[in-house]
């Protein structure tokens, strides 16, 4: 084949292209596909790509494999137990019914927590009344969870697990493809319609450059695009720059959540579905959490939220101080690492809600503000969003009308309009505002929303990461000063180091008592536990756009805050990325203190397309 | 008259090697521990076949590659997610388990028979390619035993190149010891080739081979008949992964000569 050819961009025709599969594209194929074939297996619409064979659907998922996704999930399971009736949770491994829930607040039993006058009088009190309250290893269990927050019915989930069983189910049933390895690059726009996607270059340079065995990324063109590639994927982030957000909303929240799959020991007596979440330790602002699996094993994590203003976002770091809680690490103690991952989550809920459709095509899922920011779940409610978009569409099929956005609008915006997600997002819409002002405030503000289902609410203004991030001289303001900062910046820079651990432990956090089996160092849980890796021939999906405003940058927290270390200090102050130590959370996306020039929304990362990562199936 | 090569690749799957592996002891028998849970892939050896098999194909008019697989249903059925996307096959599969802890002789009988049964097959342009080795199994026994259930004489192990001469003649290397090669002349087919490494990288994922591809994987998956292999009337005394070594230690400012000294240190168990 001579060079010409081999550089020649091919094209295919299907009638419905999806990018991503998680669980809302796993709710939109496994509703959509039950509706294109007859009882007796004959299809019930001809392909218009391809007459005369049945309908074309084909998703593409930039994992390797369908199975790669994170999320130790506990959910109601609404809109999964309505399109399988008789699921039964046996059928899943790691999947349990949710058997008891408990809500305990983590005392700070090192003392090196940052908080509040409140807050430490509150513990102050918590403390002297422990004999006339229900405290136990530095904890207090709260006798009542809010009603809102309990998932009481629902089920335990491991996430890739989970999609592991609705991907077989789906191939099974032989009228959807879905094809793992595959990201997309871009959508394909023509006036304002969406008429496909395009994929990913391969055999390329990491600056994309083509190398030998270049072949162009394919372009697949189709009347229904569904954009379900989660918060930080790169077509519904293109489909926002392009089409904008609805007035007055916006993406400004997010959490960085960081999980372990672990063996318990086993004299542990937690009964599988226990769930268990926390607050109030290691910081204040981060919450955690513990799902009791079968079998002995659990999944234990926390989120660190936008509002944690902090330049050093060390999630890995502060998951091993949570562990090792006394409350926690009494179950802990002896387990065995399994799996380890981390995401970012899509926080503004229905505030940053994009359109919904277009011409062409449709969002669902997290990345389309399904995520409910009181309830704590988005699984459901991802899923239900796919759901009733495959409704709308197979009306749509059934009256043969195209996808132009007039009839996507009516046939799926409206429907989950009518839905009970839509009912529950506007509960939640402002119940985190109060983080705002502080943790207490915040907690505050979500019992006022959640009691009052929405009508009140604590006030609070989200803003951008370039106006909420501090320089760690203005973080450490009082404990370390601006000279020990900055020796400590040149010691780590010249060791090619981030500086969190150096921070963390000058400000009395212990250093991380290594076992090798659970508590191990970060590399060996990206090797260990997440079995991280990227094939060659790819080009760097995470790029610094203005290099100069990095080199000028004061906090540099896409290091710090990095969850697989492959972003580290590098030449002349712009930073260092290693694709094949990224796990593809986006946290560097959503952490970055520089605002992109022009777009103060947006930051001076792009997360763009790419290839490898987590390769654990159990996350 | 046709012209064209019958490549008829076998190739297993095996659980992803970068995934943890337990064995454990059941009442069936040893296995992987969750092995169901674990994502499959092809096995690393068969795949390099199933691309040398494809570079050939594409290089012959007229030829055709179809892979035979015998493994779980619903983990063939995943890998094939994967490997479909990649080169143009069409698949035979059988429904049994998969593993090091099968019998090679079953297997081998139940390949032998899947080739077999295969429609419209001409001995004159037969060439059975697989893996010389395998991930679960390191007999490098399986294939062998196919060739001869198949009555093919020419067989040739452990090879990294196959070259067509203007006669039709194959010019085979076979890796020996010493990291030299054997080279071999055989005739034409039937052949059977079980391949090492051959020199082909991995081809890039390309849709339009994935989508023609499952025209034909999802029917060969439904129409899957059981396959009974094991390892009926064997005990297995013991079961263990080769052992492994992992020490984490945070040491600051250690001298990378001192390091490498530590390194050689660990390893030679000084």
């Amino acid at each position: 084949m001579s060079d010409s050819i081999a550089l020649e961009r091919q094209t295919m025709e299907v009638d419905i292209v999806c990018v991503g599969f998680g669980p809302a594209m796993g709710g939109f194929l496994t509703t959509l596909s039950r509706g294109l074939v007859r009882e007796d297996g004959a299809p019930l619409h001809e392909s218009r790509s391809a007459p005369g064979l049945p309908l074309q659907v084909i998703c593409y998922e930039r994992a390797d494999d369908v199975a790669f996704g994170v999320s130790g999930v506990v959910t109601r399971a609404r809109g999964i137990r309505a399109t399988f009736p008789d699921l039964d949770p046996s059928e899943i491994p790691l999947a349990a019914s949710v058997a008891r829930e408990k809500l305990v607040y983590l005392l700070d039993p090192v003392g090196a927590s940052r908080r509040s006058a409140t807050l430490m009088l509150a513990d102050r009190l918590i403390r002297a009344c422990r004999r006339a309250l229900p405290t136990e290893d530095e904890a207090l269990v709260l006798p009542h969870i809010p009603s809102f927050l309990r998932k009481e019915g629902g089920l335990l989930l491991s996430l890739g697990q989970f999609t592991q069983w609705v991907g077989a189910k789906l191939m099974a049933s032989g009228a959807v493809q879905i094809w793992p390895g595959t990201p997309v690059a871009t959508p394909l726009i023509e006036e304002k319609r969406v008429v496909g996607v395009r994929l990913i270059d391969q055999g390329t340079d990491r600056h994309g450059n083509p190398e030998a065995g270049f072949m162009p990324g394919m372009d697949i063109r189709a009347a229904l695009t569904v954009v379900g590639d989660g918060p930080v994927g790169p077509i519904g982030r293109q489909l926002d720059e392009h089409f904008g957000l609805p007035e007055g909303y916006h993406q400004r929240e997010w959490a960085v959540g960081t999980k372990m799959v672990v063996d318990l020991r086993e004299d542990v007596e937690l009964e599988p579905g226990t769930v268990l979440h926390t607050f109030g330790y290691p910081e204040p602002e981060i919450f955690g959490f513990m799902y009791v699996y079968p079998d002995q094993v659990a999944s234990v994590g926390i989120f660190v939220p936008s509002w944690f203003e902090s330049p050093i976002r060390a999630s890995y770091r502060y998951l091993q101080h949570w562990m090792l809680h006394p409350y926690l690490w009494r179950y802990l103690q002896g387990g065995r690492l399994r799996s380890w991952g981390a995401k970012t989550l899509q926080e503004s809920g229905r505030r940053g809600e994009p359109h919904l459709a277009g011409d062409g095509y449709a969002r669902i899922g997290e990345g389309s503000g399904s995520t409910n920011v009181l309830t704590g779940s988005g699984v459901d409610e991802a899923w239900t969003t796919g759901t009733l978009l495959a409704e709308g569409v197979l009306g749509l099929l059934r009256e043969g009308q195209p996808f132009t956005k007039e009839h996507l609008e009516r046939a799926y915006v409206e429907r989950r309009r009518g839905s009970w997600l839509e009912a529950e997002s506007r509960v939640a819409g402002r119940a985190r505002d109060g983080f705002q002002r502080g943790v207490l405030t915040g907690l505050l503000g979500m019992a006022v929303a959640g009691l009052t289902r929405g009508k009140l609410a604590v006030p609070g203004d989200p803003t951008p990461p370039h106006a909420r991030v501090p320089s760690a001289e203005a973080y450490y303001r009082g404990k370390i000063s601006g000279e020990e900062i900055a020796r400590i910046r040149d010691e780590c820079a010249s060791r090619g180091l981030s500086l969190h651990d150096a921070l963390m432990e000058r400000c009395g956090w212990p250093a991380i008592p290594y076992d090798g089996k659970l508590l191990v160092s970060h590399q060996d849980a990206l090797l260990l536990g997440g079995k991280v890796q990227a094939p060659p021939g790819y080009a760097d999906h995470v790029v610094f756009l203005y290099p100069h405003l990095c080199e000028t940058c004061g906090t540099r927290i896409c290091i710090e805050t990095c969850s697989g270390q492959a972003i580290t200090p590098g030449e002349s102050g712009l930073p260092a990325f290693d694709r094949e130590k990224c796990v593809h959370c986006g946290a560097c996306l959503w952490s970055c203190s520089q605002p992109r020039p022009g777009d103060l929304e947006r930051t001076n990362i792009e997360f763009r397309a790419g290839t490898g990562g987590l390769h654990s199936a159990e996350n | 008259m046709t012209t064209g090569y019958q490549i008829v690749v076998c190739g297993g799957i095996v659980p992803d090697p970068l995934q943890t592996l337990d064995p454990v002891a059941n009442p069936a028998g040893p296995t992987i521990k969750n092995e169901m849970m674990l994502p499959a892939v092809l096995d690393p050896w068969a795949a390099h076949a199933l691309y040398e098999a494809a570079h050939l194909a594409k290089a012959t008019p007229g030829s055709k590659v179809w892979l035979v697989s015998l493994g779980p249903k619903a983990k063939l059925q995943q890998v094939m997610m994967t490997v479909a996307q990649k080169v143009p096959f069409e698949l035979v599969a059988l429904d049994g388990q998969a593993g090091g802890f099968t019998d090679t002789y079953e297997v081998a009988a139940l390949l032998a028979g899947a080739i077999q049964a295969i429609p419209g097959l001409d001995r004159s342009r037969l060439l059975v390619f697989g893996g010389w080795e395998s991930a679960s199994r390191g007999a490098g026994a399986t294939l062998q035993m196919v060739g001869e259930r198949l009555h093919v004489l020419d067989q040739f192990q452990g090879v990294d190149r196959l070259a067509i001469a203007a006669d039709g003649s194959f010019q085979i290397l076979e890796r020996i010891e010493g990291g030299r090669h054997q080279v071999s002349t055989c005739a034409g087919p039937p052949a059977v080739l079980g391949w090492a490494t051959g020199s082909l990288p991995e081809p890039p994922n390309n849709s339009q081979v994935g989508m023609a591809n499952m025209r034909t994987v999802m029917p060969a998956l439904h129409r899957a008949k059981p396959a009974k292999v094991g390892a009926e009337g064997v005990t297995f005394a013991r079961v263990s992964l080769p052992s492994q070594r992992r020490d984490t230690r945070i040491v600051k400012d250690l001298p990378v000569g001192e390091i490498a000294r530590e390194i050689v240190a660990w390893i030679t168990g000084a």
